[in-house]
């Protein structure tokens, strides 16, 4: 793997400060930075949200499609050396002191050795829509592009672990990628599951994204997806998995990515739950307006048509409800393609065009589980889980 | 990885450093081409401690993070974020430079309303 030292990663950051760099002086304090659109090697231009470690979001227009591509997939790190992982000599380790043995397995084995299974999935960065929140909380500053729908291509992580033999006492399992940070005293990012997750048939190890070999910056060779739960358990670049009979006990768990326990109705994790604080766990039902776009202009009497996308945890989209009289009345979306439980849902509704002014719309999705979209958000502090009922104002003229 | 060449100019060691990580063809691309391209954000406002508080930033990340942030931060929620910094992620900042970016940070980059 052509890893940095921490000495190498030191000296590139001491080079960015002596090369005084690029980009813009007069950065207005309290501006968000606007939508600067930047591609990073084998990606299309993205809105940077922040170089190093490298977060980038999907615009809007990108998210149309069924299916989000590869090449405009958001991307989200927590730490900034991100080897270019060689294949050849890339190992999954499998052990810990809930394992029966001890595996290495190679990416031909793990490929050849398991069967391969395919499932389509949202992947939604738990702090998608941070930059929405009201108060602001600090965090890095997304919008609604930090999620994406793809089909998921690899082996069962259930059955690797079975492979290695998963002990009656095991609690939890733990991952991590081949990303490191620069200091050592840095927490290296390491998540968990609780053991059931671990075993779902549905969570993954997955090799291919949307019928390709994984981007280098959605996790290649390998990563972790866990359909129905939010994007911090997918660890990219897997190296290590390790089975115990303990809640783990690093920084990104017991400190990061938590939410008040009891605040919302997901999964609980209860190896890690404390009477304050859980981890985030699954996704809450929630919908997103891709067209028309945010103060677009639609012109008088020409036929115009809303779309978007509607998802949850697993539980599957019931319906899309979508008012334009201010809430008073509420018409039910057509819905597009299943593609499965775990996959977002399109939904279509033609607007009225006939009367000129402003046009207000709101949408709210509707779980097979009866979970529907609040009016309000639920504040907290790390700003996650913002699935208010979506509102999109548009001129007719 | 192969070794990088032997060349005397510490910048060369720095570029090969800089190479092997995998945004480091962006980099190099940025500093060429238009601005399509991802690159490192090393500017922030001027003022009394900016040197020091990029210095000491960016060993960890780019600094695009501080005005993007700053409509959810004022002094305490500065001060609470270097504190973290340094106590969670061993950023290696001592106490007095520790108060410098903080008057720094506060002064150019608290949006905080309300």
């Amino acid at each position: 793997m052509g890893v940095l030292t921490r000495r190498e990663a030191l000296l590139a950051a001491a080079g960015f400060a002596a090369a005084g760099a690029r980009a813009d002086e007069n950065i207005p304090a309290g501006s968000s930075g606007g939508d600067l659109l930047a591609a990073l090697p084998g990606k299309k231009p993205l809105i940077q949200r922040a170089f190093r470690p490298p977060n980038f979001e999907t615009p809007l227009a990108d998210l149309a499609s069924l299916y989000t591509g590869n090449a405009v997939f958001f991307v989200r790190y927590h730490l900034p050396v991100i080897p270019r992982v060689d294949t050849t000599g890339w190992r999954l380790q499998i052990g810990g002191p809930s394992a029966q043995r001890s595996l290495a397995l190679s990416l031909p084995e793990l490929k050849n050795s398991f069967p391969h299974v395919s499932v389509a999935a949202v992947n939604q960065c738990s702090g998608n829509r941070r930059g929405l929140f009201s108060p602001r909380v600090p965090g890095v500053q997304w919008r609604n592009g930090a999620m994406g729908n793809a089909l998921w291509t690899g082996v069962r992580l259930r059955d690797v672990l079975q492979k290695a033999g998963v002990a009656a006492d095991a609690l939890e399992v733990v991952f991590n990628g081949a990303d490191t940070p620069v200091l050592p005293a840095t927490p290296d990012f390491v998540k968990s599951l609780p053991i059931d997750r671990a075993l779902d048939e549905n969570t993954l190890i997955a090799l291919e994204m949307n019928g390709q070999p994984l981007p280098h910056w959605n996790g290649a060779p390998a990563r972790l997806v866990v359909p129905g739960w939010t994007g911090t358990y997918w660890v990219k670049h897997l190296t290590d998995i390790r089975i115990q009979p303990t809640a783990f006990d690093g920084f990104w768990m017991k400190s990061a990515y938590r939410i008040p326990t009891g605040a919302f109705p997901t999964a609980r994790f209860v190896s890690q739950e404390t009477p304050e604080a859980t981890p985030i766990t699954e996704m809450l039902v929630n919908s997103l307006i891709v067209s028309p776009a945010p103060a677009a202009r639609l012109r008088r009497g020409e036929p115009a048509q809303l779309a978007g996308k509607a998802w949850d945890a697993g539980s599957g989209i019931a319906l899309v409800e979508v008012s334009v009289d201010g809430r008073q009345s509420w018409r039910e979306a057509t819905l597009g393609r299943d593609l499965g439980r775990f996959a977002w849902r399109e939904f279509r509704l033609p607007l009225d065009t006939s009367k000129g002014g402003p046009l207000e719309v709101a949408v709210r999705a509707r779980s097979r589980n009866g979970a529907t979209q609040p009016e309000a958000l639920t504040f907290n502090a790390a700003g996650y889980h913002d699935n208010r009922v979506q509102t999109l104002r548009v001129e007719v003229s | 990885m192969p070794p990088p060449a032997r060349h005397s100019a510490p910048l060369a060691a720095v570029a090969a450093a800089v190479a092997a990580v995998s945004f480091g063809d962006a980099l190099r691309a940025a500093n060429e081409g238009p601005r399509a391209v991802a690159a490192e954000v090393t500017a922030l406002r001027d003022g009394e401690g900016r040197d020091l508080t990029v210095g000491r930033c960016i060993i960890c990340h780019s600094v695009e993070y501080i005005p993007a942030n700053a409509p959810a931060m004022d002094r305490a929620a500065w001060q609470k974020t270097i504190q973290k910094m340094r106590d969670r992620f061993g950023a290696p900042i001592t106490d007095e430079e520790a108060k410098q970016i903080l008057d720094y940070l506060a002064a150019n980059y608290s949006g905080k309303s309300g």
